[in-house]
């Protein structure tokens, strides 16, 4: 007799005994009923349970013994009333009651654990393989934000946008939560058991049917463990793919020296730089990204303390490394290997090639005249010759050793250096083959973006056939769909790992929280093969290193993992000896011919895998300013020729294959090229991913990955609105951004104050404040440096818990970044010079925004400060009319994420999360500055009966700390001595829009350039035309 | 009644004998028998039913649709940045403008001795008030968060002791919106006692006898009463008067107080002003033209009083002319880049998106209302009401004009925007129409629509104690 029947029977007897009718329900069922709802089921179900009859009746009987058989009528009748309500009300009231919390100290207090006071921790975001240090900020166990690691060797100033936005994919809650089979959930138990019986029976073929699919990795620790993997599977083979990479300086390393050696550019030490399509300054493209911000940024400085550099830029796409040039020579993609040979040729004393007009000699003069001093950097977009031309310039201009040292290769691969191209090709070879039996895909999106002729999808039958497949990553995505298996990864905020930057320090990675949904990492994904199974990756970590450092290993181990790196641990320059000087031509597969479509990495979503990242999405791109989407970016003379404007539809036609896109049309892109990113379109991404762009990964052919000819281009009907956050290309004659040459900077260093009215501080019809005491905060933003990169609007964004509007809503003109990185061009629309201005608050002394309030919702600190009260706003945005620079936001719905509990792990505690209706702008990070404070009263000097000063350079407001480039300054103008008083005395340094006495506290430094007398540069006083791009915005 | 000097009095008899303000063959009985039996005696027509039911669901759609205002945001509109306001103010502003004739024709007509307002002076002042209701509306409605700003905006003193910042012009919007609303409503209830009392006298139920006798507030007509009438009323003529000037000209310091091109205009409250009356004048005659065919009410409202009311329109049409061409001459004259921009970005084509609608506003504005100086077109009822229709789309388009081209290209070109109102947009802007019509509509027919005892003052009987 089964147990329920028993508890049945005994039911029956006790009711016979106490001689009431059975009764369908009792407390026992009523709990378990209860018990097995959750959340709002829960509530719905007890509510449902309060009206059905048979619960009545089990309240009238919870006592039945005496209940029913109460003798007195009228009162067992009130009693039972009585009690039947109130355990009602008893059972419908606790719907409101909170869960029962104890507040406990601790039993034992973690280590600097205060509450409300933040710790750092050092670590390191791992991208494109390599380290990008950082430290984290985590406040009571969460990490809250992400800065640079200011003494890693690799870059000590600021990160990258990527960096700063990682923060919101590691709380997203769009990621893989859970192991998956078949789209079922699983556990990690179940995956390893499921692993091995493949694993058994591979055993004896040594593996011969395992393949690893991996990105490229610096990992020291993954190396060794992929060592041991391939020892015990010595068949097994391990494949690495990357759709964005650096094969070809990779490649360009083999031609010119015959070894695989990385190039380290030292542009501090360079006076002229050129750029062969190299992106040096975006960390899309260079992993020296940080190194080299920061010292093409301090030799771009008006102060002339350094000699300013001179820039020239080859390129085939505008890019913010072509918007600092001096000078700038837009070609396309395939015409740059000519003009590197044509340099070549004139820098070992060859001339008269006439093909790029003056450029070439006089940038070979130039050259010739620098040498030692110069550097040519080979963009990643071009072939292997082109990097091999750049290393063998470098050579005759004897500039190794000097601007660029060469190194053994950091990145990590299987024996003998093979392209991510060939090395997919290779694995498909082996799938198509059927050799594959079990196929381990770690990390990355190969179904997505590999290249299209390769089909490797869901389309193609033999990798379908593969009888494992198990893809480990982030997210739930394209592969993962194809495999059986998916383990979710997790984030690198969550997990122990190393990686090496460029320059070869090894950093280690700490997890700042334990995974949010049990991911793993790849080390703990690979002990299934090594035979360590329940091995931490932490245990592992511990492992290799005590391997490398058997000494005083404690010591070692906790100054690595407090500093964030091993110190000492970085690749020595090497000598290298230039095999040739003259190179093979690429084999240019009908070059010239038709439109050029070029492939770049997004500036935003980089390959893609950013793309469920919001802050991303919603950044301007550095030049278009497009928001959401990618598109078929073209210059003027080609779009008219196809008689498109922007937002019409074009469908590229490459080899037989077509793709709708988008126009856009941008200045600077060179005639009869299009300039696609990749990234977009994803098909299986999370929500934010769903529906931005398309997917141009369809056009991108495994011999022709960056840019490939003989595109035919044609219009389409349809219309597709981008969301674009700056529609205006010129200045209207504004002098807005104010820049000079050097010998027009030194024949008149006030040129920034030329033919301007500047009104006298005291003329206003309002109070007067004094500002002569205390602490007044200013900010001095140099242009000169700043390279555009737009991390401080991330940064801005993760500091100040910014919500993120979506496209529909940037559309409408309601984007909410405090700080935006404005971008003006002069000089002509083919060819234009591009200015980039960070507009933050500029917390006007006079502000105008006040005193048109009607609630003083926005008032003056003593400090100088325009402060907004939230709470007392009522969002009449009279304020944000009044400002000027227009750098207010408002709510204009409920914009913040009330709701999705883990998003609420990561915002900023310092900083209110704004409700609807609202208006908020830049503080100056003043959450900063009040910490500041405090710390700096906690501390009384005895001598000076006086609390200790803040300190300059104390308090670093958020987008001045993210800055890779040190062109954010920002202190105490009260301060004779600090940084931003020495900075705002300088006679480039100018307000924007002075002639309004606003008196900004945000001041611009001007840009002063360093243009060659032999070329014509761009004429800085000339706008560019304003060409109608648009058809609907702009009317 | 005011005193008036024989002289006068025979002037005016001798324009009234050919161009009459009052029709003759009116006496006292037949003046109150006709005013009263609109509310009282007539009946409700088919028409008014027509046009109160559409108005009132229309106004019901805009209740919808602030409700869900309320529920999800100011967004659901069309504003955005820089384009902080959008039909939210242009549709104030244009409110408040049309609520300027009512109490320019009760009080400083009153006080220029103009008789001719005696018969048009009562539904002009209702036009005000409602009008007043509607403009209100607005600003609470477009900000972010309207149940703070119902009450912060009042300098209601509060645990935490702030007050309202006093330099902003919206706070003075505030006072002077709410000081007119409330002047207006008084006067216009101290006008209507006399004409209560006869409503309450000629009642034929107890009901309404009532419920008018209320509101009559004991008023029996002796000469003490009258006495004290008169006095009250040219009190509250007087303190209108300043009131007619003001609202409107802190209305623009709204705008000239800010530091926008386009806003930042010395001209602004001259020119305001001027606009306002200009509007509330062909709302005047947009209402007064079908009423008095619709009432049969000609010979109270006559042609002389259409054709002065559109003389004063068009005078004031003329100042606002003067105040475009001074916008555009300043601009030029001062040789101030923005605002030299700003009005390029206005009118010319190539440049501006918005000039269309600024070349529709000087149409509308200024060319088509020159048809006024004919004489013919002033004294012939739908011409003139044509004309007034245009002026008053003109003078919408006005307000559109400086709100929204002002603001949607101001310094920074990176910041430039485009403002395209949404459906909820217009939603609640017929949805004000709605209200106006339907509060109009039900003054009509529960009052007296036209001040029976002053029009009683323009018989020749009246004039013999004089």
């Amino acid at each position: 007799m089964s147990e329920s029947c028993k508890t049945e029977l005994r039911r029956e007897k006790v009711n016979r005994l106490v001689n009431i009718a059975p009764s369908r329900l009792d407390l026992e069922t009523v709990r378990q009923k209860l018990a097995s709802a959750r959340g709002k089921h829960y509530w719905r179900s007890l509510e449902e349970l309060a009206e059905q009859p048979d619960f009545q009746e089990l309240l009238h009987r919870e006592f039945p013994r005496q209940a029913s058989e109460w003798t007195d009528e009228v009162s067992r009748r009130n009693f039972l009333k009585l009690m039947s309500a109130s355990l009602a009300f008893a059972g419908l009231t606790a719907c409101t009651r909170q869960p029962t919390e104890h507040i406990v100290p601790y039993v034992r207090q973690p280590e600097e654990t205060i509450p409300g006071k933040p710790l750092l921790f050092a670590s390191a975001m791992p991208f494109g393989g390599h380290a990008f240090p950082v430290l984290v900020k985590s406040d009571m166990g969460r990490p809250i934000k992400v800065e640079g690691n200011p003494d890693h060797p690799a870059g000590n100033l600021g990160t990258d946008l990527f960096a700063q936005a990682s923060l919101l994919d590691m709380y997203d809650p769009d990621r893989s939560q859970a192991v998956t089979v078949l789209g079922d959930v699983s556990t990690w138990g179940k995956f390893l058991e499921s692993l091995q019986g493949p694993l058994v029976s591979q055993k004896p073929l040594k593996g011969a049917g395992i393949r690893f699919l991996t990105e490229r990795s610096t990992s020291p620790t993954l190396a060794s463990q992929m060592r041991a993997v391939l020892l015990a599977f010595p068949e097994a083979k391990w494949h690495q793919y990357e759709p964005v990479n650096r094969d070809n300086s990779r490649g360009g390393a083999q031609m010119a020296f015959g070894e695989d050696v990385a190039a380290q550019h030292r542009l501090e030490n360079a006076d002229i730089i050129v750029s062969l399509d190299a992106n040096f300054l975006s960390s899309t493209e260079n992993p020296q990204f940080l190194r080299n911000a920061a010292e093409f940024g301090r030799r771009r400085k008006a102060d002339l303390k350094e000699k300013i550099n001179r820039l020239y830029v080859v390129e085939s796409t505008p890019t913010i490394t072509g918007a600092k040039a001096d000078h700038r020579l837009p070609l396309r993609a395939f015409e740059i290997e000519q003009f590197a040979r044509a340099l070549m040729a004139q820098i070992s004393g060859g001339g008269g090639d006439t093909r790029f007009g003056n450029f070439l000699s006089a940038l070979a003069k130039d050259l010739t005249a620098h040498r030692g001093s110069s550097v040519v950097i080979a963009g990643e977009t071009q072939p292997p010759v082109v990097h091999a031309l750049a290393h063998a310039m470098n050579d005759a201009l004897g500039n190794a050793g000097r601007t660029v040292v060469y190194t053994d290769s950091v990145e990590v691969s299987p024996e003998g250096f093979r392209g991510c191209v060939d090395s997919l090709q290779d694995l498909n070879n082996d799938i198509q083959a059927g050799k594959v039996d079990l196929l381990m895909i770690l990390g990355g999106n190969p179904v997505f973006d590999a290249p299209a002729d390769l089909n490797f999808n869901e389309n193609n039958q033999q990798l379908m056939k593969v009888p494992l497949r198990v893809h480990v990553g982030l997210y739930q995505n394209e592969t993962s769909n194809i495999c059986q298996w998916h383990v979710n990864q997790a984030h690198y905020l969550e997990s122990w790992s190393d990686a090496r930057t460029f320059d070869g320090t090894p950093t280690i990675i700490q997890p700042l929280i334990d995974p949010l949904y049990s991911g793993r990492t790849m080390h703990e994904v690979l002990t299934a093969f090594s035979n360590q199974p329940g091995l931490t990756s932490y245990d592992l970590l511990r492992a290799y290193w005590q391997g490398q450092h058997p000494g005083d290993f404690e010591n070692f181990w906790r100054k690595s993992l407090h500093d964030g790196f091993v110190p000492g641990m970085g690749l020595q320059p090497r000598q290298v000896t230039l095999r040739s000087r003259d190179f093979p031509a690429t084999s240019a597969r009908s070059a010239g011919s038709g439109i050029e479509i070029v492939f770049r990495p997004d500036e935003n979503i980089y390959d893609g895998r950013f793309a469920n990242n919001g802050w991303l999405q919603e950044l301007p791109k550095p030049l278009t300013k497009l928001t959401w989407d990618n598109a078929a970016v073209m210059g003027l003379n080609l779009a008219q020729k196809l008689d498109v404007v922007s937002e019409d539809l074009v469908e590229i036609e490459l080899r037989g294959r077509k793709l709708k896109l988008p126009v856009w049309i941008e200045a600077g892109v060179p005639d009869q090229s299009v300039t696609v990113q990749l990234g977009y379109g994803r098909t299986h991404a999370g929500r934010v991913a769903q529906g931005a762009g398309v997917n141009t990964y369809r056009l991108r052919l495994s011999d022709a990955m960056q840019f490939a000819s003989g595109a035919k281009l044609g219009k389409v009907d349809g219309h597709y609105q981008l969301a674009a956050t700056h529609h205006h290309h010129n200045m209207e004659g504004r002098a807005l951004v104010r820049a000079a040459t050097v010998k027009e900077f030194e024949e008149n260093p006030r040129f920034a104050h030329q033919e301007l009215e500047e009104p006298s501080p005291g003329e206003t019809l309002y109070f007067n404040y004094d500002y002569s005491k205390g602490y007044q905060w200013g900010m001095a933003i140099d242009t000169g440096s700043c390279i555009g990169c737009n991390t401080c609007v991330v940064a801005c964004q993760a500091e100040n818990n910014i919500p993120v509007v979506g496209k529909f809503e940037v559309t409408r003109g309601r984007e909410m970044h405090w700080l935006r990185v404005d971008r003006y061009y002069t000089g002509t629309y083919e060819n234009p010079k591009t200015h980039f201005q960070p507009v933050p608050c500029m917390q006007c002394e006079q502000a105008p925004c006040e005193v048109v309030c009607p609630v003083a919702a926005t008032v003056h600190s003593t400090e100088g400060l325009n402060d907004m009260v939230y709470n007392r706003c009522v969002g009449t945005r009279y304020c944000s009319n009044n400002c000027p620079y227009k750098v207010r936001r408002f709510n204009f719905f409920l914009y913040s994420d009330y709701d999705t509990p883990v998003k609420k792990l990561m915002n900023n505690p310092d900083v209110t999360v704004r409700s609807r209706g609202v208006m908020e702008k830049c503080t100056y990070c003043i959450q900063r500055i009040t910490r500041a404070r405090i710390t700096a009263e906690k501390e009384f000097v005895g001598a000076q009966h006086a609390y200790r000063e803040i300190e300059d350079g104390e308090v670093k407001t958020a987008c001045q700390q993210s800055c890779p480039a040190d062109a954010i300054v920002f202190g105490n103008i009260n301060d004779r001595n600090s940084r931003v008083s020495k900075l705002k005395a300088q006679p480039y340094n100018y307000s924007l829009l002075a002639d309004l006495n606003t008196r900004p506290r945000t001041t611009y430094l001007a840009e002063v350039m360093n243009t060659n007398d032999e070329l014509t540069g761009p004429d800085l006083m000339k706008e560019v035309e304003n060409k109608v791009v648009t058809q609907e915005k702009e009317g | 009644m005011v005193p008036q000097g024989p002289t006068e009095t025979l002037r005016e008899t001798a324009m009234q004998a050919d161009d009459p303000v009052l029709a003759p063959g009116h006496n006292f009985v037949t003046i109150t028998e006709k005013v009263i039996a609109i509310p009282l005696r007539r009946g409700t027509p088919l028409w008014w039913i027509g046009v109160f039911a559409i108005a009132f669901g229309i106004m019901n759609v805009m209740l919808l649709v602030i409700a869900y205002l309320f529920i999800k945001g100011v967004g659901i509109w069309g504003v955005n940045i820089p384009v902080g306001w959008g039909f939210a103010i242009v549709n104030f502003v244009w409110w408040i403008g049309i609520g300027h004739a009512g109490t320019l024709i009760s009080a400083i007509l009153l006080l220029l001795k103009q008789s001719w307002r005696n018969s048009i002076n009562r539904f002009a002042e209702a036009m005000t008030i409602f009008a007043v209701m509607c403009a209100a509306l607005f600003p609470v409605l477009h900000t972010g968060r309207p149940w703070l700003a119902a009450y912060w905006l009042f300098p209601i003193p509060l645990t935490m002791g702030v007050w309202p910042q006093f330099r902003s012009p919206l706070i003075w919007d505030v006072f002077a919106i709410s000081t007119y609303f409330t002047v207006s409503v008084l006067f216009w209830f101290m006008g209507l006692i006399p004409d209560l009392a006869s409503m309450r006298d000629n009642a034929r139920t107890t009901l309404v006898q009532r419920i008018y006798g209320m509101l009559a507030m004991g008023w029996r007509g002796s000469a003490r009463h009258w006495k004290r009438y008169e006095t009250a009323y040219l009190v509250l003529a007087g303190l209108s008067t300043p009131l007619v000037l003001s609202v409107h000209t802190v209305v623009s310091f709204d705008f000239a107080a800010s530091l926008l091109p386009g806003w930042h205009t010395t001209i602004f409250p001259p020119y305001f002003v001027a606009g306002a009356i200009y509007s509330g004048f062909a709302m005047v005659l947009v209402l007064a033209i079908p009423l008095r065919a619709l009432y049969g009410v000609e010979d109270m409202i006559t042609m002389r009083h259409l054709d002065n009311a559109a003389k004063v329109m068009f005078a004031t049409g003329l100042i606002v002319a003067y105040g475009y061409f001074m916008e555009f001459y300043m601009a030029h004259y001062s040789g101030n880049p923005w605002e030299i921009f700003m009005m390029t970005n206005r009118s010319n084509p190539s440049v501006g998106p918005y000039a269309p609608a600024y070349w529709a506003l000087i149409a509308t504005n200024i060319a088509i209302p020159q048809l006024l100086w004919l004489r013919r077109v002033r004294r012939t009822p739908w011409m003139l009401f044509l004309v007034s229709c245009v002026i008053l789309v003109g003078m919408w388009l006005e307000r559109f004009v400086i709100v929204i081209t002002s603001l949607h290209r101001d310094f920074l070109p990176s910041s430039w925007g485009f403002y395209i109102p949404t459906r909820y947009d217009w939603a609640v802007f017929i949805g004000t129409l709605g209200l106006f019509t339907s509060f109009f509509f039900l003054f009509l027919r529960l009052m007296p629509m036209i001040p029976a005892f002053e029009v009683k003052t323009l018989l020749p009987e009246a004039k013999v104690h004089k």
